[in-house]
This record gives structure tokens, C-alpha cells and sequence, in this order.
């Protein structure tokens, strides 16, 4: 099984005998009991204690030490410690040396039983020599400074929870932390990545997570397993989707549910759902929608009166989804149709990139209203959207073209309209949405084509974002490796070492590009968003 | 009460008060109505001023008109929500109609006191065509001892640069009426540009007499700053993509839109400029970039 790194730790500081049920258990799959988890974190509490307590300074010129041998590793060992920083001890510094080289290596994703071995023989010698070498070296601010005692203060930058930083050990290592808490599989990266992207996941898509888990697995849900397995497959993709998807699994997690005995419903369920977040999250990031709609959920739930009764509440819970899901997507779409609606005037020329959902359903209402128009389709490798709406838009009998991408240009003069759909809407009015798109908006400026954007409210984030590098994903590079003849020249990239595949799946379109973002809530101008969001918390 | 006497009642408001915006003049006439009207229900009531507001805007195709009957009727809407009780809820209404008229008749006021900092002393002065509101700031200016000089186009096909420029010489203000044409050639001696608006939209941009958008074209090539002065009842909830896309009644003339068949061989009389060409808005809301219009207006409609 895939190694929960953790584990290893506590290897050496305590009685094996408990350590090894423990263990056991979870390769087992089966759940730990409270019992079990309480002494795992009280066990922690006290290595991380006893670690402090140890001089700093010899553990500091030992990882000095394993700085120059680890000097070698490759690029995402980038210089993560600044002087007088909180930092996570020597000991499991070089835990991810080993590991970040093979992912750069070949594609070995998981660790063999004898490395582990090695790695913790290695950790061990480590700190026997820190021992001999106590009171040896004086005061340094040296760089690589482990955990600081609680005494000195320091402090500590706070990373929220969205920022993914997978070229940053300690948050890898917390990461890990977290999902052995939560028994979930930890996925790991695959294939060489780009250097600017290495912040990123890339995972691939022949190594889905639910491999790496028991079967049956009594710790996560089998309806949230098989929706974890379709999001990882690119089986169910597109934002409201996805969404859509989530809100039933969670119901039928819902109805399943009962409350054990001494616990309240609005706190245990909550606390039942942050795993299968966790394993969701692993088998393919969380979308901006998704994050409101699990937002709006953990509200609802925490909402529910203590002296509710159990089969009231999840009749409530269930309500209160499906309300959701009629109000923020099914009638969102309506009132967006109705207003779109009046923007498209007969003879128009209307552009789409892609398929988005919401554009598709504008569409053919308009076309219902015998509206006259045309609509060209543009499309782009590797996933070929473009053909799923030209199906469905054809299907209803409206006149369609088809070009890729880099026609765009040749096209657009033909234009009197873009229309675009829209993965999220950040808070400083920046369009999130499938890579391709602000190439798009681009090129309709130029030739001073509108552009509008049509995005629900739910979809709008807090999150505000410049540039498409800082947050984004990666999708699985093996799948840019096939053309169109079916030759395959690249099969063997990963043994070039200057090669890199990179599949983008988002990005981002500053607002002078855009026109109009029409929502359920009417036409506003991009830069109206913060406008929205605020109204929407003072509502809530 | 019927069609004539309203539109007779809306007229003698202009006549009597030439001074007036069309938009407050409108607004009185559907006090009036309001005061008048033996409606039963406020549902009744509602769709009787709804009524009364296209009769004006038959009368008077201008946006403001449009746009102050839009916002008379919601800020009348809301008080419907208040009272149950039809008559309370009709003195309600008249109060704060009366209320509502007093506000927006200080509204020039206010907006001549944020504009005239902006005139420098020697300042050259770019306008178009006849509007209230940039006179009203002009005399602000002039009043502050500034000195500065005007340039005004003729702004044709009903020649109202003219009575602007007549204006301003009473004010004993240097002015120079200039053709349209010749917007390119002066905008280089000229500091800056002041033009009002008869609506502001939703995306920040404005709707004014045609010609309006190719000087603000040539004043961002120039890089003139271009400033828009316009009460805050000209906010109306239109969202323009381009030129065609403003709607047919508000580009020409009433009697126009009655008379003739064949729209295309008549002359569009306004024109609509986006909002990436204005630089700032001068509104008795205060001084407003054009992204924090629809700030406002969703403040006010939503």
C-alpha cells in the first residue's frame, strides 16, 4: 500500500507494539475508533514536544549537512526557510529530499518498503549523530532552522488552505499529516512538470486514487468513491456539473447516515463530511462552485437545532439541497436565458468557446423564440469540447460553423457577438474559465467584437487573481501525446530530459476585455462583481 | 384622467420653467397624475402610472424622460410595500413624491459645486451642444472669479451650440462656436472636455446628443480628459454593446418615430459612448469613475 509518511516518524520514540495496530488497521481499512485516534494525536503531540526540547542548533548543522548532498536534488527543493521562520524539524527535511527526486525521475509513483526503510535507518543515523555533536556549535541564524520552541515567538506566515504549494515540503508534509488523520490515500504527482507550474498537482489519470483504497472502504462513502472516480476520469466535467453531481452524492450520504450515539447531527455530520472533501479534492481540485455549494451545506447543517430529530433534519438537509440546486442552477438559467435574450437581435453572428452548459441552453431557447442567428463553434485540443456543443446545438436545428482555435483570428470578423461561459468569477472582476478563453476575449477586443460572459451567482468566488499561474491545474500530460493521425511521437517524453508536457485547464481573462457578465441577478459590468458579493453576504 | 390633459400639463411644465430638465418636469406630471388619479387598488395604480409614463415618452422621447418615470415609479413601489391601507399609502406617496422633487431639484446645484474645482484658471473649455447642467457649472465657475475660455460646436441638425454659445456671452464668457467637423483640429489648444448627458447606463457609458462619441474618440487620442455631468436620475437600466444596439425609441425624435415609415433614411439624433473613453462623472452623488455607476444603480434598483 501507498506509504502515509507520518508513520514512519513515531517509529523510534515509542513502544512499536500500539504503532503497529495502528498501522495495521489502516492497511486493514478499517476505521479507527475515537480511542485510536485520540492516542495517534497525543502520541504526536509528545514526539513534536521531545523533538523541541532537543537542542536546536546540532540538528540545525545536521541538516546543514544534508543541505550540500541534497544541493543535487532537483529544482522543486526550492529555498523554503527564510531566517527566523517557524520551519518543520530536520528529521523529516530529508524524508522529501528522496521523494521530490523520483518524481522527476522516471514515473515510480509509489515508494517501495525498502526505501521507506532506508530513508528511516537514514533519519536515525541522523539523529544519533545531532546527539554526539550537542553544545558543539554556537548561536547561527542558520537557514535551515527546525522547529523553533514555543518560547521564542516566532512569527508564523499563515497559508490559507486554497494555495496549493506542492514545491514546498512542509506543506506537503501537513498535507500528508492531514489525510493519514483522515485515512485517505495521499495521490501522488506524476511526470516532469513545468518549472513554473511546479506549485501544482499533475496527476495521472491511469493512477486513480480509488486503487489505493481497501475494498470495501467503510471510511469513505461508496456514492462519494464512484463520484471521486468520475471526477478523476473527466467522466462528469464542467462547472455546474460537477456541482450537481456533488449536491446528489452528498443527499444519498444524508439518507444514509445516522447519528451515533452521544453525538449531535449538526456537529458529526459536518465533521463526517471534511474527509470525503479531502478524497474529492484528491481525485480532482475543488471548483470555485463546488466550494460554495459545500459552504452552503456545512452553514445548513451547523443551522440545525439541537433538539431537531433525526429524520426531520435530514428531511430538512435534503430540502434545503434541493432548493439549492433549483434556485442557484435550474432558475439562475432561466433568468439568464430571459436576459440574454434581448441582447441577440436577429442576423447576429454569435461565437462560443467550447461547452459550457449555460451558453448551450441560452442558445436554444433563443432559438425556440425564433430568434435568427447563426453560431460558430471553437474548439481546442486536447479535450475537444467544442464537438459536444456543436452535437447538442445542431441537434436543435441551429446553423452552426466549426473552427479550432487558431482560426480564431480568420473568423472573427465574420462576429457580431462572443459569447462565453465562465468557471468563476473572482472578487477583483477576473473571469476564471477554460484555457483558450481570455485568448478569445483577446482577439474580439482587437477587432472590437462584445464580448459577454454569462456566470450564475454561485459561481462567484472571494479569491482575486491576476494571472493564470497562481492558482490553476494541471491536467494529465500523457493526454497531449496523441495527434490527429495517431502518431505518437511524444510516447516517450519522460525519458528526454528537456522535455516537459504541459496541459493547462484554466485561465484567466482580465475585465477591459470583457463587456457584459450577464447573471441571474441581470447585466452588470465585469467590474460590478465585488458590487454582487457584498450584497450577497449582507443578504446572508 | 386622460391622454391629453396630461400631455397638456407636462407641456405647460416645460414652458413655464425652461430652466427645468424634461426628466423633473415629467416627474411633476406624474405627481400630479398620482394626486388626481381615483384608482382603487395599488396594483391599479401602479399600472395606471406605468401607463402615464409611455404616454410622456410619446411626447418626449428623450431618456431622462424614460428614466425619471422608471425611478418615480420605484420609488413610489416601495412605499406600496409599507402600507397596506390605499389612501394612507396615496399621502405616503405624495409626501414623498414631493420629497423626491425636492432632492433632484437641488441636483444641479450640487453638481455645479463638484465640477468648478475641476476648471482651472485659464482654462479651454471643449463642449457640445446646448446642455443645462454645463451652463449651470460654467456659472459656478465664472461666479468663483475663474477665468477661462469655451469652445462650443455648433452641433447640428437643430443648431443648438448656438444658444449655448449666446448663453455664455451673457455670462461674459470668451467663446468660440466651432463646426462639428472641426472637433479633431481644435482639441489640441483645447485643456479639457465637459459634456452632460441625457442617460447614463448601467456599463458607465452615456447617451448624449450625436456627436458626443467622436469627441470623446478624439479626446482620448488626444489624452484630454473627458468629464460627463449628469443628475442622478439620468441613471437608467439600459446596457448598451454598441452603437446599434440602442433601442430604436430613445435614437430619434417623437414626432419622428410617429410620422415616418422608413426609419433607416432618418438621422439618428444621439449616440452612445462607452465608458472606457470618460474619465469621471460628475453626479449629485458625488464624483463617480464610470465602473461605480452600476455601483450606484444597484443600489438604487436592486
Amino acid at each position: 500500500t501507498d506509504v502515509i509518511i507520518e508513520s514512519s516518524v513515531g517509529y523510534f520514540t515509542e513502544g512499536p507494539e500500539r504503532k503497529d495496530d495502528i498501522v495495521k488497521a489502516k492497511q486493514e481499512g478499517k476505521e479507527l475508533t475515537k480511542e485510536e485516534k485520540q492516542r495517534l494525536r497525543k502520541e504526536k503531540k509528545q514526539q513534536k514536544k521531545s523533538k523541541e526540547k532537543k537542542d536546536d542548533k546540532p540538528s540545525r548543522d545536521s541538516e546543514k549537512e544534508k543541505k550540500p548532498a541534497s544541493a543535487a536534488s532537483p529544482a522543486p527543493q526550492t529555498p523554503t526557510q527564510p531566517p527566523a521562520q517557524k520551519a518543520p524539524s530536520a528529521a523529516p527535511a530529508p524524508v522529501p529530499v528522496p521523494a521530490s527526486e523520483t518524481p522527476s525521475a522516471a514515473d515510480k509513483p509509489a515508494k517501495s518498503k525498502a526505501e521507506l526503510k532506508a530513508e528511516r535507518r537514514a533519519r536515525q543515523e541522523a539523529e544519533r549523530a545531532s546527539k554526539g555533536k550537542k553544545g558543539d556549535v554556537g548561536p547561527q541564524a542558520a537557514p535551515g532552522k527546525p522547529k523553533a520552541p514555543p518560547s521564542e515567538l516566532q512569527p508564523v506566515v499563515k497559508r490559507l488552505p486554497e494555495h496549493v504549494q506542492v514545491d514546498n515540503p512542509e506543506v506537503l508534509k501537513k498535507l500528508a499529516k492531514k489525510l493519514e488523520r483522515q485515512q485517505i490515500p495521499l495521490r501522488s504527482d506524476y511526470g516532469y512538470k513545468v518549472s513554473l507550474f511546479s506549485h501544482l498537482h499533475q496527476y495521472s489519470r491511469k493512477a486513480p486514487l480509488t486503487q489505493q483504497l481497501g475494498i470495501p472502504s467503510t471510511v469513505i462513502h461508496p456514492a462519494i468513491v464512484r463520484l471521486g472516480l468520475q471526477y478523476s476520469q473527466g467522466i462528469v466535467a464542467g462547472s455546474n456539473a460537477r456541482s450537481v453531481a456533488l449536491l446528489h452524492a452528498f443527499k444519498q450520504v444524508i439518507r444514509d447516515y445516522t447519528t451515533p450515539p452521544n453525538e449531535e447531527l449538526s456537529r458529526d455530520l459536518v465533521n463526517r463530511l471534511k474527509p470525503y472533501i479531502s478524497f474529492l479534492n484528491q481525485c480532482r481540485p475543488l471548483s470555485a462552485s463546488m466550494g460554495n455549494a459545500i459552504k452552503y451545506i456545512k452553514k445548513e447543517i451547523s443551522n440545525i437545532p439541537s433538539q431537531c430529530k433525526e429524520e426531520e433534519a435530514k428531511r430538512k438537509l435534503l430540502n434545503c439541497i434541493d432548493c439549492y440546486i433549483n434556485e442557484k442552477i435550474v432558475l439562475a438559467a432561466k433568468a439568464i436565458a430571459k436576459y440574454s435574450i434581448e441582447k441577440i437581435s436577429d442576423g447576429d453572428v454569435i461565437l462560443v468557446y467550447g461547452c459550457s452548459s449555460l451558453v448551450n441552453h441560452i442558445l436554444c431557447e433563443a432559438f425556440e423564440k425564433n430568434r435568427k442567428f447563426r453560431v460558430i463553434v471553437v474548439d481546442s485540443r486536447p479535450r475537444l469540447e467544442g464537438r459536444e456543443a456543436l452535437r447538442r446545438l445542431v441537434q436543435k436545428g441551429i446553423n452552426c460553423t466549426y473552427v479550432l482555435i487558431s482560426a480564431v483570428s480568420y473568423i472573427l470578423p465574420e462576429v457580431s457577438k462572443v459569447f462565453l461561459g465562465a468557471h468563476a468569477l473572482l472578487a477583483n472582476g477576473y473571469v476564471m474559465s477554460r484555457v483558450g478563453t481570455s485568448q478569445i476575449a483577446l482577439v474580439a477586443k482587437a477587432f472590437n467584437v462584445p464580448v459577454l460572459v454569462c456566470c450564475e451567482t454561485y459561481k462567484f468566488c472571494e479569491r482575486v487573481q491576476t494571472d493564470s499561474f497562481v492558482s490553476n491545474e494541471l491536467d494529465d500530460p500523457d493526454d497531449l501525446i496523441v495527434t490527429r493521425t495517431g502518431t505518437t511521437q511524444l510516447e516517450h517524453w519522460q525519458e528526454v530530459p528537456s522535455l516537459g508536457l504541459l496541459n493547462l485547464v484554466y485561465d484567466v481573462t482580465p475585465p477591459d476585455f470583457v463587456d457584459l457578465v450577464i447573471t441571474d441577478l441581470g447585466m452588470i459590468p465585469c467590474t460590478s462583481v465585488p458590487v454582487v458579493l457584498r450584497v450577497k453576504n449582507v443578504d446572508q | 384622467l386622460d391622454k391629453i390633459v396630461l400631455v397638456e400639463y407636462f407641456r405647460a411644465q416645460m414652458r413655464k420653467d425652461p430652466d427645468m430638465a424634461s426628466a423633473v418636469a415629467a416627474i411633476r406630471t406624474l405627481l400630479e397624475f398620482l394626486k388626481r388619479d381615483k384608482g382603487e387598488t395599488i396594483l391599479g395604480l401602479r399600472e395606471s402610472l406605468k401607463w402615464a409614463t409611455d404616454c410622456l415618452t410619446g411626447e418626449d422621447s428623450s431618456v431622462a424622460v424614460s428614466s425619471g418615470g422608471e425611478l418615480f415609479l420605484r420609488f413610489i413601489s416601495l412605499t406600496s410595500l409599507e402600507h397596506q391601507d390605499l389612501s394612507r399609502c396615496k399621502k405616503v406617496m405624495e409626501e414623498r413624491g414631493e420629497l423626491f422633487l425636492e432632492k433632484i431639484s437641488m441636483s444641479r446645484t450640487k453638481v455645479a459645486k463638484l465640477c468648478h474645482t475641476f476648471i482651472k484658471d485659464g482654462a479651454k473649455i471643449l463642449t457640445h451642444s446646448y446642455s443645462r447642467v454645463v451652463l449651470r457649472v460654467l456659472e459656478k465657475a465664472a461666479a468663483e472669479k475663474k477665468r477661462f475660455s469655451v469652445y462650443v460646436t455648433e452641433s447640428q441638425p437643430d443648431s443648438a451650440g448656438r444658444q449655448m454659445a449666446e448663453a455664455l456671452r451673457k455670462l461674459n464668457v470668451p467663446v468660440t462656436v466651432v463646426l462639428d467637423a472641426a472637433v479633431g483640429y481644435v482639441l489640441e489648444k483645447v485643456d479639457l472636455v465637459i459634456v452632460g448627458a441625457e442617460g447614463v447606463v448601467e456599463s458607465g457609458g452615456i447617451i448624449n446628443k450625436i456627436g458626443t462619441y467622436q469627441m470623446a474618440v478624439c479626446s482620448k487620442a488626444h489624452n484630454k480628459p473627458f468629464y460627463v455631468v449628469a443628475e442622478s436620475f439620468k441613471f437608467v437600466r439600459l446596457y448598451p454593446l454598441n452603437q446599434q444596439d440602442v433601442p430604436d425609441k430613445f435614437k430619434y425624435k417623437a414626432d419622428t418615430l410617429k410620422t415616418v415609415q422608413n426609419l433607416s433614411e432618418e438621422h439618428p439624433m444621439i449616440d452612445y459612448t462607452p465608458p472606457s473613453l470618460i474619465t469621471l462623472l460628475f453626479t449629485d452623488l458625488g464624483v463617480l469613475t464610470p465602473s461605480a455607476v452600476s455601483d450606484e444603480l444597484i443600489k438604487l434598483y436592486l
